[in-house]
């Protein structure tokens, strides 16, 4: 093979992987936009907090509020559930991280940390099976007394900590905090 | 095209002469309407048409139905109210579309389970099997996200779980899930996505079944012999085969309308059957039906998600080597698409030298047994996850798997099978000849 001859072949092989890069590139930059426009709108993301009035709650009861397109159990808790949580032995959890968003990522799921008060009256979490998502079922449903999915059988105690079930975490806590007195801030 | 030897089309009048010479298009439908097809085939060969005939029915219910049907979350629900109670005759179009769906799978699963038996999935037709798993593939998604459409209890909190699936997948799974709905949670961009989706993919659907026919006429029909059409000459393909035009559409035709006779009579009579009182309820965010249950055609894979908890000891396994990344949710993910996955290798898995189970006396009993097994985990798939039912879906979700990669392999090797017949014709002979065996009596082309 000639000098000149290789020389010519690697300027063909140079043209053909540019060719081809630029190609690429160009396909990536087309197809990009076409993935992304499915990902969350603007409107989607620009998540406003909201305020939900919780004067009405009386001990032992429950509303679910919408937030996010999610709903969001506030629990006024009693006495009985209230230390129903405290005396779980903290080595029998499946999961035992608190998954509160007010918390440091490594906290343990001790009910003091589940709860959003320090008498740990108010309990607020996500109401969404951390299995496959769907609305468990409260008001002391469930072998531990707290909440139960009712899809494929998860069954969280009286500070949502999952278990028993296919669910692999707690309920977690949103963020969120008491703006005055009757008053909690989701977001 | 087909490697099969047969007449082919002449054109014979100057038009049709003018017309062959630019576009072949009247080639193309003869041979493919000609195919010689084996002459043995049983009632177990008529699933394909309809199929065929579902999916155009499908297609043109579902383009009509477009014209009256509001993708909102605020108006989806009463749209389809406004389907049922003011369009005229929208209810029956509408009650079509939806036992359609069930229909699809009837013939589906029939069609899926013949190929299974006869050895229809072995060489030469890997691609055709292939091509017909990706077609069934996308008719659960097609299914699935028409489901969603009419925003019901079971609409909703259906998506809720299934894209719950993908949020299973280590590291990435939650970005997935947030980017297949448009959103954190199920909402307006779920539903708009799925509804374009939905109309698209009949269509890719569509496509494939022509790939898939391709296929098959190139290596031929499988048979219940599973023996090959003898191709050394056009007389004797002949005496093993018949045109596929008129004996085979006319046979098919016969078994379309006894199974339309029969889906006749759900769509009128008991409409609603197969369905869920709960998705007549508006979807609500708040509240999920006490008893959440997939369509009937996703129960056995739906029992096999949720087979695999983590009390079993291999999920407990799987955990464990992996240091955690594969967990009980993902395991079960995992184990509902390998159910479908193992189903796709079954070419590969199968060692046995016979092709068709008829001819297979150990493989009879553990098809049987699959075949049990699979409605076995349609019933349990729709029970509650408590004892004993969990035990159960765990034990047939364990055969399942069992059956593919370990006893279709085995077999192979540890069954001595019968001996098929040498030709096609023979079998024929034995089973619709004259009391002596000779030919005479093969239904001759009536020309």
């Amino acid at each position: 093979m000639s000098h000149a001859e290789n020389t010519q072949g690697t300027r063909r092989d140079f043209i053909y992987y540019a060719t081809a890069g630029a190609g690429a590139v160009v396909t990536g930059a087309a197809v990009w936009p076409l993935v992304n426009q499915m990902n969350p709108s603007a409107d989607v993301l620009a998540l406003a907090s909201i305020r939900v009035d919780v004067a009405d709650v009386e001990p032992g009861t429950q509303i679910t509020v919408l937030w996010q397109g999610k709903p969001v159990f506030i629990r006024r808790r009693n006495p009985e559930e209230i230390a129903e949580a405290r005396a779980v032995d903290l080595g029998a959890l499946p999961d035992a991280n608190a998954d509160n968003a007010n918390l440091a990522a490594d906290a343990d799921a001790s009910d003091e940390n589940r709860a959003l008060d320090e008498n740990g009256e108010w309990l607020v979490m996500m109401g969404v099976c951390t299995h496959l998502g769907c609305v468990p079922l409260g008001d002391g449903a469930g072998e531990f007394n707290g909440w139960f999915c009712p899809c494929h059988g998860s069954h969280y105690d009286t500070a949502g900590r999952i278990r028993k079930g296919p669910a692999p975490r707690n309920l977690p806590v949103p963020t969120a905090s008491f703006v005055d007195e009757t008053t909690i801030q989701l977001g | 095209m087909s490697g099969i030897p047969h007449d082919h089309y002449e054109p014979k009048s100057d038009g049709q002469k003018w017309l062959h010479k630019r576009l072949p298009v009247v080639g193309l439908l003869y041979d493919t309407l000609m195919l010689p097809t084996p002459k043995n085939l049983n009632w177990m060969w008529i699933w394909g048409i309809v199929l065929t005939f579902t999916l155009a029915l499908q297609i043109i219910t579902g383009i009509v139905l477009v014209m009256h049907y509001v993708p909102h979350v605020d108006m989806a629900f009463a749209s389809v109210e406004h389907i049922m109670r003011d369009v005229n005759g929208g209810h029956m179009i509408r009650y079509f579309h939806m036992n359609g769906a069930s229909l699809f799978f009837v013939a589906v699963y029939a069609h899926i389970f013949r190929g299974l038996y006869y050895g229809s999935y072995k060489a030469p037709r890997e691609v055709t099997w292939i091509i017909g798993m990706l077609i069934y593939l996308l008719m659960m998604g097609t299914a699935f996200m028409g489901y969603v459409l009419p925003w019901g209890q079971m609409s909703f909190h259906g998506t809720a779980v299934i894209t719950g699936l993908f949020g299973a997948i280590p590291f990435v799974g939650e970005s997935i899930q947030t980017w297949l709905l448009g959103a954190s949670a199920v909402g307006q961009p779920a539903l708009n996505r799925f509804f374009s989706l939905h109309y698209l993919m009949p269509f890719i659907i569509a496509g494939l079944v022509i790939v898939h026919i391709w296929a098959f006429h190139t290596t031929g029909n499988n048979n219940p012999t599973g023996v090959e059409v003898r191709r050394t000459s056009k007389e004797e393909a002949e005496r093993d085969t018949l045109p596929f035009w008129p004996y085979f559409v006319i046979k098919d035709l016969f078994a379309l309308a006894i199974v339309l006779v029969v889906f006749m009579a759900v769509v009128g009579f008991m409409p609603n059957y197969l369905g869920h009182p709960d998705n007549y309820i508006e979807a609500n965010a708040l509240v999920t039906p006490a008893h959440i249950v997939p369509e009937w055609y996703f129960l056995p894979f739906y029992a096999i998600l949720r087979a695999f908890t983590a009390e079993v000891w291999v999920v407990q396994l799987a955990d464990f080597v992996t240091f955690g990344i594969v967990d009980a949710k993902f395991f079960g993910v995992l184990a509902m698409f390998g159910a479908i996955a193992v189903m796709a290798l079954a070419p590969w898995l199968d060692t046995s030298s016979v092709r068709s189970g008829r001819y297979r006396p150990m493989f009879k009993w553990w098809f049987g047994l699959l075949v049990v097994d699979f409605f076995v985990l349609m019933w349990v798939g729709a029970r509650p996850a408590e004892f004993p039912y969990d035990v159960i879906s765990l034990i047939a979700s364990t055969y399942w798997f069992a059956y593919f990669l370990v006893i279709l392999p085995l077999l192979g090797i540890i069954e001595k099978p019968m001996t098929p017949p040498t030709t096609i014709e023979d079998d024929f002979n034995a089973h619709y000849g004259k009391k002596d065996g000779t030919a005479d009596a093969v239904a001759t082309p009536a020309e």
